[in-house]
């Protein structure tokens, strides 16, 4: 379904100024906070509570939620914001913190007043020197006009929010890991349980990780109210939801949609989203949420994009990245090129991720080199067996963060699904070592199933 | 070169006191360090531990994790190639080996003239823009042969410095807290329950403007 729902986080991208605090304000902006303001923080967190938005990372928890695990009584807390986007095909918090930090701003504030966070920390990826640049303007901006710092608009809520910036670590994205980062350690996930950040993050306080995209829906909800959130969208998917379509589309975009009603075919097909792929090209496969997530294909283009039913068929919706690859396209050597990432992002604080990876990356390296052997198939599996023991989904981990696990999901699509060109590359298959038990990981029909379509 | 001049001292400085813990200052201190001399020399490192108070060997732990910090002179400008997966599936790859070419050198090293570093780069967040780089962190969306010819012609003629400042400048605003309108830091130890949360509990939560 293709819905005309209200742009929540993206209704100021036509905007020329809408990165200034004029062009912010002339289009509602501070409204967010002013009605917060006139609330208690439980007020407001119940209101975020009722619109049931889901972390817009890539786990997709609860915002609500995750904001009531802090423990009562343990001062300070912190609120980090994660705007480390970097998971291949995802391209949306950029675009947000580019285009629209006052909105960000605003949704830390909001955060930051609910949960009782005397300090925000905005955690910007390296790489986005504008993103960099527009939201220090925009906090210099706003701390002139008096909405952040000390006493915010006369309300006695005072708050520093702190723009920092990574180095270059695809890992930093996980929460533990980027508190490592804020901490000025190497970017290394921390292990849990026990401890989650909510309950001990960064200098062990009481710490919310929030993704950008999640926060910058908090304007608009308190603005409109949760209940107005909550009747967008599916029933375990409230609101709206960035989508980047990228690849072998015509117009790959950012697309705003409604969360859990929208499917995939309209994203992908649809005049106003994707528009279809490119004439005379037929669908090979396509990634529903991110690199790390296992790849779906024609048959699974009537699904929702909805958290649950991607889950039930045997992926994750991830981090809204849905990467369309045509018949034009070699798996052997996508495969072999999402792998790399992951060999190259290791931590190395995993040896199953660590050395795992890295041997993956190889041995796909030496098949699209053209020195295949038959056992190589087997050998990718086994190598996936020890990073995540039964190849399933969601994955079994021998490691503290889900990096090495992966680099597994896109080692099975494309072994289950194109073996025979894994095998014109190998010159054959030998026994495969172990049983895949992904639901998503689904051969490809028979030939004679396809002449009977036919 | 290599400590840091008085000048970036005191940007130093005001960027350790935004952070209730000192070593949390390290990454942006190591990005100063790098603006300044366009890499990361030992004595900025060396520099770095004693603003901050740890030591060189936990700068350089940390220093040599991410990918952005060069511990060698680079060119002037670092061309990123990204060939990740959206990129790759629409002329990624065939767009680095151009540049490859053109520019005499393979991915991951320096034109004889100092002038260009290529580097074969992971995702950076413009997969509907595909095929995309960046020179010295700032985007080029759609990046066709022809037009990454054209931008290398114009970064060697000096045409686009202004746009484009030297490798090691990222943000060219940067963030300033007026001492008056700091909330303060909240450091462990010494923070007690927000006052805003105190009002609320104690049935006075109609704060807002005006009040």
């Amino acid at each position: 379904m293709i819905s005309d729902a209200p742009k929540v986080v993206s209704s100021r991208w036509d905007r020329e100024d809408a990165h200034t605090l004029q062009g912010y304000l002339d289009s509602g902006g501070y409204q967010g906070l002013r009605t917060a303001l006139q609330r208690t923080p439980q007020q407001v967190h119940d209101e975020v509570k009722a619109a049931s938005l889901l972390g817009r990372g890539g786990a997709g928890f609860p915002a609500g939620t995750k904001w009531g695990f802090c423990p009562p009584g343990v001062w300070p807390r912190y609120v980090v914001v994660n705007g480390d986007e970097s998971e291949p095909g995802t391209y949306k918090d950029r675009i947000l913190m580019e285009r629209d930090p006052h909105q960000l701003i605003e949704g830390v504030l909001i955060a930051c007043y609910a949960i009782g966070a005397a300090q925000a920390f905005l955690y910007v990826r390296g790489e986005m020197a504008l993103a960099q640049e527009r939201i220090a303007q925009a906090l210099n901006d706003a701390y002139a006009a008096g909405y952040l710092g000390r006493d915010i608009l006369g309300s006695g809520f005072s708050v520093d929010i702190v723009l920092h910036w990574g180095a270059g670590a695809y890992i930093v994205g996980e929460e533990t890991a980027l508190i490592e980062s804020l901490e000025g350690n190497r970017g290394m996930p921390r292990l849990k349980p026990p401890f989650f950040p909510a309950a001990k993050g960064l200098y062990l306080q009481p710490t919310v990780v929030n993704n950008v995209e999640t926060l910058a829906n908090l304007p608009w909800i308190l603005t409109n109210g949760g209940a107005a959130f909550a009747e967008m969208g599916a029933e375990s998917s409230r609101g709206t939801r960035l989508f980047a379509v990228s690849g072998h589309v015509q117009r790959p975009g950012v697309y705003e949609v409604e969360f859990g009603t929208t499917t995939f075919r309209d994203l992908i097909e649809a005049p106003v989203y994707g528009g279809g792929l490119r004439p005379g090209r037929t669908l090979k496969a396509f990634i529903p949420g991110g690199a790390s997530a296992p790849w779906f294909y024609e048959e699974h283009l009537d699904l929702p994009l909805e958290a649950g039913a991607v889950g039930a068929a045997g992926s994750m919706l991830g981090s809204g990245a849905v990467v369309v690859m045509d018949d034009s396209t070699d798996a052997v050597k996508a495969c072999w090129r999402v792998v790399r990432f992951f060999a190259r992002e290791s931590c190395g604080k995993c040896t199953p991720c660590r050395e795992g990876t890295t041997w993956l990356e190889q041995i796909l390296r030496r098949i699209i080199d053209g020195h295949g052997r038959p056992e190589d198939i087997g050998l990718l599996l086994d190598v996936s067996d020890n990073i995540s023991p039964g190849i399933n989904w969601p994955p079994r981990q021998t490691t503290i963060c889900p990096l090495g696990p992966s680099a597994v999901s896109p080692i099975a699509s494309a072994i289950v699904r194109f073996k025979d060109e894994f095998e014109a590359y190998c010159g054959g298959s030998a026994e495969l070592p172990v049983e895949i038990k992904g639901k998503a990981y689904i051969p490809k029909p028979s030939a004679t199933s396809e002449v009977a379509g036919v | 070169m290599a400590r840091l001049s008085p000048a970036n001292v005191g940007i130093a400085e005001e960027i350790i006191s935004r952070y209730p813990r000192p070593k949390s200052a390290l990454i942006p201190l190591l990005h100063l360090a790098q603006e300044q001399d366009g890499y990361i020399a030992d004595d900025a490192m060396e520099h770095l531990a004693e603003l901050v108070g740890i030591t060189p060997a936990e700068v350089l732990g940390t220093c040599s994790f991410y990918e952005m910090f060069k511990r060698e002179p680079v060119g002037q400008y670092l061309v990123n190639v990204c060939t990740n997966i959206s990129c790759l599936l629409v002329g990624g790859e065939e767009l680095l080996h151009h540049l490859e070419q053109r520019l005499g050198i393979h991915a991951g090293s320096t034109t004889p003239d100092g002038v260009f570093t290529l580097e074969d780069v992971e995702c950076i967040a413009a997969c509907t823009e595909a095929p995309c780089l960046q020179v010295n962190y700032r985007y080029h969306h759609q990046v066709t042969p022809e037009a990454a010819d054209a931008l290398l012609d114009d970064l060697r003629a000096g045409r686009r410095a202004t746009e484009i400042p030297k490798h090691g400048v990222l943000a060219r605003v940067r963030q300033q807290i007026p001492a008056e309108q700091r909330a303060g830091n909240a450091v462990p130890g010494q923070s007690e329950e927000p006052v805003w949360l105190r009002t609320a509990a104690a049935g006075n939560g109609d704060g807002g403007q005006g009040s």
